[in-house]
């Protein structure tokens, strides 16, 4: 680990102070579960570590009659307690899909949402594009995207809350770099897939800082995550999708179904949407739906198992969202 | 001369009772000091540089940097111009500093410059190994059956004989079975803390080997073996791989020296697994031959994999696995990869052996249409080991009936693919079988008995995760007729009298023969002096419920403090001795034991993800001195057994050679809730007591791999042939129907 200057704000105007605007000069401190590991292997070596923790108006979740706010720094086991976030399933189901008490407990959904990538050329100390992507085609792949894998990011979006917050039409609060500077933007604008190496997984530039989350009502959207795991431990998911229905006379009016761990970024499928609008949910439908929603998959060499999970995660979010049985596990 | 023996079957008070770890206490509450823990004043922290390239040589070494950087105090370098690198990790240079993050960065500031050679990883695909001229024959035997003529040239006889018992089989499968590499995963990595106190070395070492080590710091530091004390309380876990100082013990010792400082040097996660040893892969191309109640005839296989960069792999001496049929032909080939070095894992060669040959003989069940249960149960007549005299035929056959109890069997049963689905969710058994040695190795003990009645022992032996300090309380407090509680243990120092290395399963029957005779020797002393004190012949006297006393009559007798007093002014010392080499048929301990496993899961067809339902462990493992501590070890392996079979494998990146998932983030392993239901059974029958200790911190980790592997074929129909058992390794099967 490099040595590095700590500090520690008490207001946003205050973090937004300390950030540098060159890339991997400052780095933000929250929960620091992903932060600390990559330090320690030299893969993030900040001159400064601005820690958020001490930043009360970034803490805690509020409701009122239009929106459900939770604040960036907010740990996942407070989201998963909040009452305010019931109506929400899709979110509690892919916090507990965790299965860690202590990454609930530290890591916090502001962190979450912008952890790096698991891609273990990143992690190795290959860059995040890994030789434009070469080292990924011709290497090791089988966790990697099965969608949107013809640029040079070939790693998957390790956010397990993207999608649902996507599905839900949830927006973010960032601000900076002046301090008077604020912006909202729907979550699904937050992520991207970078073009150059040294480019981030979204859209904060060094010297932003992501404040809240805003959950439009949930009021009568049917909602579900559903994860393919390979175990019970804290590993991420193979695939998962998280839908968001509205149903009216038991027919579907409106649909979001979002991918997650397929792409660079959390992956909308309009098509298995569209293919369930106007039908009833049900394990026909769903099926078709899921397999919509991979028709356009582009598997590498190693994860055209990928394609069908991903399949599976999207039919069983719909009938986790409709209240009916799995037929799995 | 005294008669060694254990209490008779059933009359023992303390062995074979359950009792808790008397250091359990210290390891939940944190108060044990591992070697991590073991921070003296003053010390400095060392960090090694690994070589980030799998294959290449050194073109040049700079240190001078990373010597001027501000809390270094010293650099050194292990590996001069030109020489080769043969693996990831492998050690460039060494650095200490005031501390652990200032050593990391200095290391960033060696400058080493490479000349990158060809890189050869891929140990599962024999061909390309061959093309890229990567192979190494390690041997071939066949042996049939039947003897030639005396005009007929054997080796053409016995190829022909082979292929005429093919012809003649009633069932005959060929099959592709694999098991990777994986690694030990010690939750402490390697590493020691190491100080000097003038001329002599203190090593606080994580080892599995107190009393082997010493020697090995004192020849590379050109210091005698009498000036090194190597100590290690508690290990985080070694499973084979810690019976040395290593070459980072080694610089750690020397680094010390050079800075006049306390040292630590522990390994980091990705080194510990690049570097610090891993279990060989194996993977098989077998046919096999059957008659119709699918009794094995023939074998014929070749089976290869890596060690690293020296040939090794999977004994071909284990392969067929403990079934072995009349007639067979086996060949191994080493696979030479620019990978780690293999070390010992839990049972070398077994459960890899086990993983490739029962899986073929459960193949056979599947062809034939029969159940695995009966294939098993006919095939025991080709049962190899031996218990003494005895076959393990019948020992194996009272294992089963009693595992398929426990599990249900034959009420569970259907045929490879039958069973009835349950929405995308169908379920399957299997079973294998296992056998390993675990008869002790030499030793001593000593036991001092105090005029104050106060017991304590010392020996040179070490807690690798057997309870070996329980296990040696609880022999002498049976041997004294006192509460386990009195009896303080003393290991974990080379210091004290040489003792046993924690391998192979020997530390129990290695303890329990030093520290049963030492105890035995001195209570026969205490008995002369009670019984001039009693006016008894010592012969008649007994230890029992904390007194000396005339045996069936507790009224003539002594406290155990009062007949410890007439020891007068001294402590009595008795050291114990037991040397395999020259004690035969000791009747305190044994070797050689079978085990029975069956696993039932649950597979969801559609994502390929394995569950875990239940698990039967059947073992024997002669006398059980703590019921508890040896069901905790059988658990252990059971849930490592599942880990190798569901989750973990060493990933490597072809094209580079990197250990691609070398961190634990992203080297899976199970957590309880993928473990299921486990029913571990300890196997003792009279028979079994009668034979003495025998050690078992290996075998139940054998079988899970098959047994598993066997479970899921007959839960899908579909044979997935290499472990470990992953959804895309699932799907992938189901896909191609079979067909490898």
């Amino acid at each position: 680990m490099k040595a590095f200057d700590f500090a520690s704000p008490v207001s946003e105007a205050g973090v937004v102070g300390l950030l540098s605007g060159e890339p991997g000069q400052t780095e933000i401190l929250a929960g620091g579960t992903d932060l600390v590991p990559l330090m320690k292997k030299m893969l993030a070596t900040p001159d400064r570590v601005v820690n958020i923790m001490e930043v009360a108006s970034l803490r805690g979740v509020s409701a009122d009659s239009l929106a459900v706010t939770i604040g960036a720094t907010t740990t996942l086991d407070d989201v998963l307690g909040a009452p305010e976030l019931d109506d929400y399933p899709a979110i509690k189901q892919a916090i507990g899909g965790i299965n860690a008490m202590q990454l609930q407990g530290q890591g916090t959904i502001g962190g979450e949402l912008c952890q790096r990538p698991r891609c273990w050329y990143f992690r190795n100390g290959y860059g995040l594009l890994a030789n434009r992507g070469r080292l990924v085609v011709e290497g090791d792949n089988r966790y990697h995207a099965i969608f949107a894998n013809d640029g040079p990011a070939k790693f998957v979006h390790p956010s397990r809350i993207a999608p649902a917050l996507i599905a839900l039409g949830a927006t973010l609060r960032v601000v900076g770099p002046g301090p008077q500077d604020e912006v909202l933007l729907p979550v699904a604008e937050f992520f991207r897939a970078p073009r150059h190496e040294g480019q981030r997984e979204n859209v904060l530039a060094p010297n932003q800082l992501l404040t809240h989350i805003l959950l439009p009502t949930a009021d009568g959207v049917a909602n579900a995550t559903y994860e393919v795991r390979h175990g019970e431990g804290p590993d991420y998911p193979l695939a998962s999708a998280a839908v968001a229905l509205q149903m009216s006379g038991g027919i579907v009016t409106g649909a979001n179904v979002v991918l997650g761990h397929v792409a660079p970024t959390p992956w909308i499928s309009h098509e298995a949407a569209q293919a369930v609008l106007g039908w009833p949910v049900n394990t026909q439908t769903a099926r078709v739906a899921g397999e919509a929603a991979v028709a356009r998959a582009t598997p590498l060499k190693d994860n055209e198992y990928k394609v069908q999970l991903a399949s599976v995660a999207v039919e069983r979010a719909l009938l986790l969202a409709a209240g009916l049985p799995l037929e799995g596990f | 001369m005294i008669a060694y023996s254990w209490p008779k079957f059933g009359e023992a008070s303390v062995i074979g009772k359950e009792h808790d770890r008397i250091d359990g206490l210290e390891k939940a509450t944190g108060a044990a000091k591992y070697t991590y823990d073991v921070n003296p004043k003053g010390m400095l922290f060392a960090k090694i540089l690994g070589c980030p390239h799998a294959h290449c040589k050194i073109k040049s070494i700079d240190i001078s940097s990373a010597e001027k950087m501000r809390g270094v105090h010293s650099v050194l370098a292990i590996k001069k111009e030109g020489d080769e690198i043969r693996w990831q990790g492998d050690e460039i240079a060494v650095v200490a500093a005031e501390t652990e993050a200032g050593a990391s960065e200095a290391l960033k500031l060696i400058d080493v410059e490479y000349d990158l050679l060809e890189v050869f990883v891929a140990d599962d695909d024999l061909e390309a190994a061959e093309k890229a001229k990567r192979t190494q024959g390690a041997g071939e035997d066949i042996k049939v059956e039947d003897e030639p003529e005396d005009n007929v040239d054997e080796d053409e006889f016995n190829v022909a004989e082979l292929e005429r018992q093919f012809k003649e089989a009633a069932a005959v499968v060929e099959g592709y079975y694999g098991v990777p590499v994986i690694t030990h995963m010690c939750l402490e990595p390697h590493g020691s803390t190491c100080y000097w106190d003038g001329d002599k070395l203190i090593a606080y070492l994580s080892t599995q080997n107190v009393s082997g080590t010493a020697a090995q710091f004192a020849a590379p530091l050109e210091i005698t073996a009498s000036d090194v004390t190597v100590k290690c309380d508690f290990i985080g876990g070694g499973f084979g791989s810690k019976f040395a100082p290593d070459s980072w013990g080694v610089l750690c010792a020397q680094l010390a020296k050079k800075t006049d400082r306390p040292v630590k040097l522990m390994l980091d996660r990705d080194q510990e697994l690049k570097v610090a040893g891993n279990r060989p892969s194996g993977f098989i191309k077998v046919k096999i031959g059957a008659d119709k109640e699918g009794l094995v005839t023939c074998w014929d296989s070749v089976h290869w994999g890596t060690a690293g960069a020296k040939p090794g792999g999977v004994s071909k001496q284990v392969v067929p696995y403990v079934l072995v049929p009349k007639n067979y032909r086996r060949k191994q080939v080493s696979i030479i990869t620019d990978t780690g070095p293999d070390r010992a894992w839990r049972a070398p060669n077994h459960p890899q052996a086990c993983a490739l040959s029962q899986t073929a003989l459960d193949d056979i069940a599947a062809k034939l249409g029969l159940d695995s249960y009966d294939v098993f149960m006919t095939n025991l007549v080709n049962a190899t080991p031996k218990k003494g005299d005895a076959s393990m035929a019948e020992t194996y056959r009272e294992q089963m009936e009693l595992a398929a109890k426990l599990i249900d069997w034959k009420a569970k049963w259907h045929l490879h693919g039958k069973g009835q689905a349950k929405g995308d969710v169908v379920t399957g058994l299997g079973m294998a079988l296992h056998t390993w040695g675990g008869g002790p190795f030499k030793g001593s003990c000593l036991v001092k008995v105090h005029p104050d009645g106060a017991v304590e022992t010392y020996l040179g032996s070490q807690d690798l995760g057997t309870g070996t300090r329980t296990v040696i309380a609880s022999v002498i407090a049976e041997t004294f007729g006192l509460p386990l509680s009195t009896v303080k243990v003393n290991i974990g120092s080379s210091a004290y009298p040489e003792a046993n290395p924690s391998g192979g399963s020997i530390t129990v029957g290695s303890v329990c023969e030093t520290s049963r005779r030492a105890s035995q020797e001195a209570l026969d002393k205490i008995f002369e002096l009670a019984a001039k004190k009693l006016e008894v012949e010592a012969d008649k006297l007994e230890a029992k419920e904390g007194r000396i006393q005339v045996v069936g009559d507790p009224k003539k007798s002594l406290t155990w403090q009062q007949a410890c007093r007439l020891l007068g002014m001294n402590a009595l010392e008795v050291t114990g001795k037991f040397d395999p080499a020259t004690v035969r048929n000791s009747p305190l301990s044994s070797s050689q034991v079978g085990g029975v496993q069956m696993a039932e899961v649950a597979v969801d067809r559609r994502t390929g993800v394995v569950k875990m339902k239940k698990f039967v462990a059947v073992q024997d493992m002669g006398l059980v001195i703590n019921p508890k501590t040896a069901k905790s070890q059988m658990y252990g392996a059971v849930i490592m057994g599942i880990a190798y079979a569901l989750f973990e494998e060493r990933i490597m990146d072809t094209k580079t050679g990197t250990f691609i998932n070398a961190e634990l983030a992203d080297y899976k392993l199970p957590r309880l809730g993928d473990v299921g239901d486990i029913v571990v059974e300890i196997w003792q029958p009279e028979s079994e007591y009668q034979r003495g200790v025998v050690g078992l911190g290996e075998p139940p980790v054998i079988s899970p791999g098959a047994a598993i592997s066997n479970a899921v074929c007959n839960a899908l129909g579909v044979r997935v042939p290499v472990l470990p058992l992953t959804p895309k390794r699932v799907l992938d099967a189901i896909k191609k129907g079979g067909k490898a």
